[in-house]
């Protein structure tokens, strides 16, 4: 078709509200599964890294800034009859290989590391990525059982008591400057209660 | 009956989007780490590219010559935000692995390649045979060349272990090996096609 001014902007016009129209309509069909499905997530994984609990800790999550930090991180208290038994702590670090990382770590009341879980990450595949069983027992830098309240963990070449992720040491900082944040968030928490 | 079969497998051998254009190279050497990433990442390109040829072909009467590339981008583009959205909401883990790389189908060469060389010269049934056909060549190419990394680097194949991982050789998850694999597939692929 020969084009001139009134065709060409005619038939873009139109093209861009039909394709406007469309995405509106697909946003609004998948805008609560998507909700939905990043909820799930949260909630699966605050299940799986907390001790047991009769609560609603998603309902009852608190946000606590943790001392010396400006941004606050999301608390997921765990309570059985009403006492708090732990809790789940929503952490990041700035300290990625590639983009902040985003974990959510469960503790107990001693404060002791009970379980973790990665929600978003952009590491390398095949090293860093490896942090999602790295730190568990199956894997060789174990941090469930290890309690951070009293002193920090570090990875064993900044002597510290963590095997890092075999060529992933950055990934690995990482992911124990997130978990002491939470772990200084849980200390928080505690406190509050408390008091 | 003969030429609509010669236009379907055209795309999967004659004119492999990966191993003879050589086209759409970003997401083949970035998301094939895995087989199970190679294949959803083909999967989802062929999705987009059969939506786009189709409507393209519909539509080639109606664009001015001046305006058509910004057209087919904005229909290639609508695409890919509605995969993106419906990926999001119903298969969140895939979307976990996969995210960043869907955006940049928009950018893909095979897409617009194929809109402008193909989709706007001829009927709707011919394009859409058109876009399964490269769509599929293009999922074979990466799936291939993912499994192909995933033996050679962990030593697994979609995630099931052939061979301890500790011998596998993690240059070729990483982008160094998917030159080197991508190079020898294309080696071998171009020996098979000529003989």
């Amino acid at each position: 078709m020969k084009s001139s001014l009134v065709n060409m902007v005619l038939s873009l016009g139109i093209i861009t509200v039909v394709a406007a129209g469309l995405l509106s309509w697909i946003y609004t069909i998948t805008e609560a599964p998507i909700e939905q499905a990043k909820l799930d997530k949260q909630i699966e994984a605050v299940r799986a890294v907390t001790p047991e609990f009769d609560n609603d800790p998603v309902a009852d999550a608190v946000e606590i800034t943790p001392a010396g930090e400006d941004k606050a991180l999301k608390v997921f208290p765990a309570r059985k009859n009403g006492e708090l038994v732990g809790a789940a702590v929503e952490s990041y670090s700035a300290a990625g290989f590639s983009g902040d990382i985003k974990l959510i770590y469960g503790f107990d009341l001693n404060g002791t590391i009970t379980g973790y879980a990665v929600m978003e990450h952009a590491e390398t595949p095949g090293l860093g990525a490896k942090m999602d069983k790295w730190f568990t027992p199956e894997g060789k830098g174990n941090v469930i059982g290890l309690n951070p309240t009293e002193s920090a963990l570090t990875v064993s070449k900044d002597g510290g008591q963590v095997d890092a992720i075999t060529a992933a040491t950055i990934t690995s900082r990482a992911f124990l400057d997130a978990l002491n944040r939470a772990s200084t968030a849980f200390s928080q928490l505690k406190a509050d209660e408390s008091n | 009956m003969n030429s609509k079969l010669k236009i379907f497998f055209n795309g999967i051998i004659a004119e492999n989007p990966t191993f003879v254009l050589m086209l759409g190279m970003c997401p083949t050497l970035g998301t094939t780490g895995s087989a199970i990433n190679g294949m959803s990442m083909g999967l989802a390109t062929m999705g987009v590219l059969i939506c786009s040829n189709v409507v393209i072909s519909m539509i080639k009467k109606f664009v001015p010559a001046k305006v058509r590339i910004p057209a087919y981008i904005v229909v290639i583009a609508t695409f890919v935000s509605m995969l993106q959205l419906v990926m999001q909401a119903y298969v969140p883990s895939l979307y976990a692995t996969l995210g960043i790389f869907i955006p940049l189908i928009v950018v893909n060469c095979i897409v617009l390649g194929r809109a402008e060389s193909f989709a706007s010269r001829n009927g709707v049934f011919d394009s859409l045979l058109d876009g399964i056909g490269i769509g599929l060549g293009f999922t074979l190419a990466l799936t291939v060349l993912g499994a192909f990394r995933e033996l050679l680097g962990t030593g697994a194949i979609f995630g099931a272990q052939l061979y301890p991982e500790a011998y596998g050789s993690l240059v070729f998850v990483l982008a160094p090996g998917a030159f080197i694999a991508l190079g020898l597939l294309i080696a071998l692929f171009t020996k098979l096609r000529t003989k």
